[in-house]
């Protein structure tokens, strides 16, 4: 056994050297880069003093260039036409277009909270390799079914703009288990875990939802070029 | 520096700071554990962590968002009463009579879409680095309840200006609690203090965007940030790498 000799130091900015003694029985491996530490102070003081300064001039500026909106006295006997929630809504708005209340105001955005608020607690999502890094078929397989009955489920409301996002994203999920499919994207896709999939699916659909609503919808909801009309 | 020295030397600020101005790795300790609003840090941090694309700084930028957004409401509610038609009056004056009043207002409106749009940037942050790992599980729950407090807080301002926007967009989603099955019309009555938007709900919402909600997010963070540090620290796009690193040494 080597042994070590322990050297007194004073330079009170020298990040001390850990020794770690294994005995050759004990299995093994690293589990964490402890990685080089740095004092809090300046180091992260000075960037949180940067970063504050940056929010503040950013929404100067913006605040400068462009008004907050505010139309004529709120009046219940003038309903404007269309009447639109603030934009983080208008996607659920979107989506009660297509579906009864009780679907898209209640159970939809309620089941989409349960699915995020229970992310940490499976196991799909802690998985980091990527789909095809792994036995896929099966995996692949579960999936164009859900995918396929979600497919139904939509093509019965005409849901559209949820339909073909999933279409899209779906289509990419498959790709490499196509046989045509190049080497580059095949190695680039495959390295994407199931959790992301799903996730990415879930901002697209948020995404495309909330622009269709905020930007194409027109007076009695219906479908309006916002180059053309404007935004309503 | 040997004017600052001798500053820092005397009683009086020693009895403030308890430590000098001298560059050694203990004062630099010192600093951030004697100091109750810098203690929340720890004393050091992973470099790596400091990198802008380790974790963009969302959560950062979220509080500090959340800091303007206090300053300014607290300065606008100087010139709020949350009374039909007194409020739509209100705009009216802090746009033609309050100094600066639209960009008060406008330094409000914007930091409050900013802080939805930032909050939720964070959460997908988070997820894609996958730093909801054990044990940081339920500091993930805690993250979706603070992003929800953000929605209401936003939804809640939303109606105070009290013009046809405001009263409109608030009647939109309000209605779809009513399909809420069972308790969907008591819900709706008791949120907006009667059948229809009016005073009563003008009333509610200013009391939740102004003191129920604001304490509510206060706290959340407060257990936010208490469990980052507990479990460790933050974890940044180096959350990703260690748990493939970890799978593929073998479960």
């Amino acid at each position: 056994m080597t042994s070590y000799r322990l050297e007194p130091n004073s330079d009170a900015k020298a990040v001390p050297k850990r020794l770690a003694l294994i005995r050759r029985e004990a299995p093994s491996r690293l589990l964490e880069d402890r990685q080089e530490l740095a004092t809090t102070a300046p180091h992260l003081l000075l960037r949180e003093v940067i970063l504050i300064q940056v929010v503040v001039a950013a929404l100067a500026l913006c605040s400068l260039l462009v008004d907050a909106p505010l139309e004529g006295i709120a009046d219940p006997h003038h309903t404007p036409n269309p009447a639109k929630a603030p934009w983080y809504f208008v996607g659920l708005q979107e989506l009660l277009h297509y579906f009864p209340p009780v679907v898209a105001g209640v159970l939809l955005p309620g089941l989409a909270i349960i699915a995020i608020v229970v992310i940490p607690y499976f196991r799909t999502n802690v998985e980091v390799l990527g789909v095809y890094e792994r036995p896929w078929r099966r995996t692949v397989a579960v999936m164009s079914l859900l995918v396929l009955g979600v497919a139904g489920l939509l093509v019965a409301y005409r849901v559209w703009p949820v339909l073909v996002p999933t279409a899209i994203v779906y289509l990419l999920f498959v790709l490499p288990a196509l046989p045509g499919c190049p080497a580059g994207v095949r190695h680039r896709l495959g390295k994407v875990p199931l959790a992301d999939w799903i996730m990415v699916w879930f901002v697209t659909v948020a995404l495309v939802l909330t622009l269709i609503g905020v930007l194409f919808r027109g007076p009695g909801w219906s479908w309006t070029w916002p180059w053309r009309a404007g935004i309503y | 520096m040997a004017l600052a020295k001798s500053f820092t030397a005397t009683r009086v600020w020693r009895s403030i700071v308890r430590h000098g101005l001298v560059p050694t790795n203990r004062n630099r300790v010192l600093l951030v554990m004697e100091n109750v609003f810098l203690h929340l840090h720890t004393a050091k941090v992973r470099r790596r962590n400091l990198d802008l694309t380790s974790t963009f700084y969302l959560g950062g930028i979220a509080l500090i968002l959340f800091f303007v957004l206090v300053a300014t409401g607290l300065l606008l509610m100087l010139y709020y009463h949350p009374s039909v038609p007194q409020a739509y009056h209100d705009m009216k004056e802090l746009e033609f009579v309050v100094s600066n009043g639209v960009f008060l207002r406008n330094l409000h409106r914007w930091a409050a879409h900013a802080m939805v749009i930032v909050v939720f940037l964070h959460m997908l942050r988070v997820f894609f680095h996958r730093a909801f790992r054990p044990p940081r599980e339920f500091n993930w729950v805690v993250g979706v309840a603070l992003l929800i407090f953000t929605l209401l807080l936003s939804y809640t301002g939303y109606l105070l200006p009290w013009d046809q926007l405001a009263f409109w967009g608030v009647s939109v989603g309000t209605n779809m609690v009513r399909a809420m099955p069972g308790l969907g019309s008591k819900a709706r009555y008791l949120l907006l203090g009667g059948n229809i938007v009016g005073e009563n709900a003008l009333l509610r919402f200013y009391v939740l965007h102004c003191v129920l909600l604001p304490l509510a997010l206060v706290v959340g963070v407060a257990v936010h940030l208490w469990r980052v540090r507990k479990d460790g620290g933050v974890v940044g796009s180096a959350g990703r790498r260690r748990a493939r690193a970890e799978k593929e040494s073998g479960e």
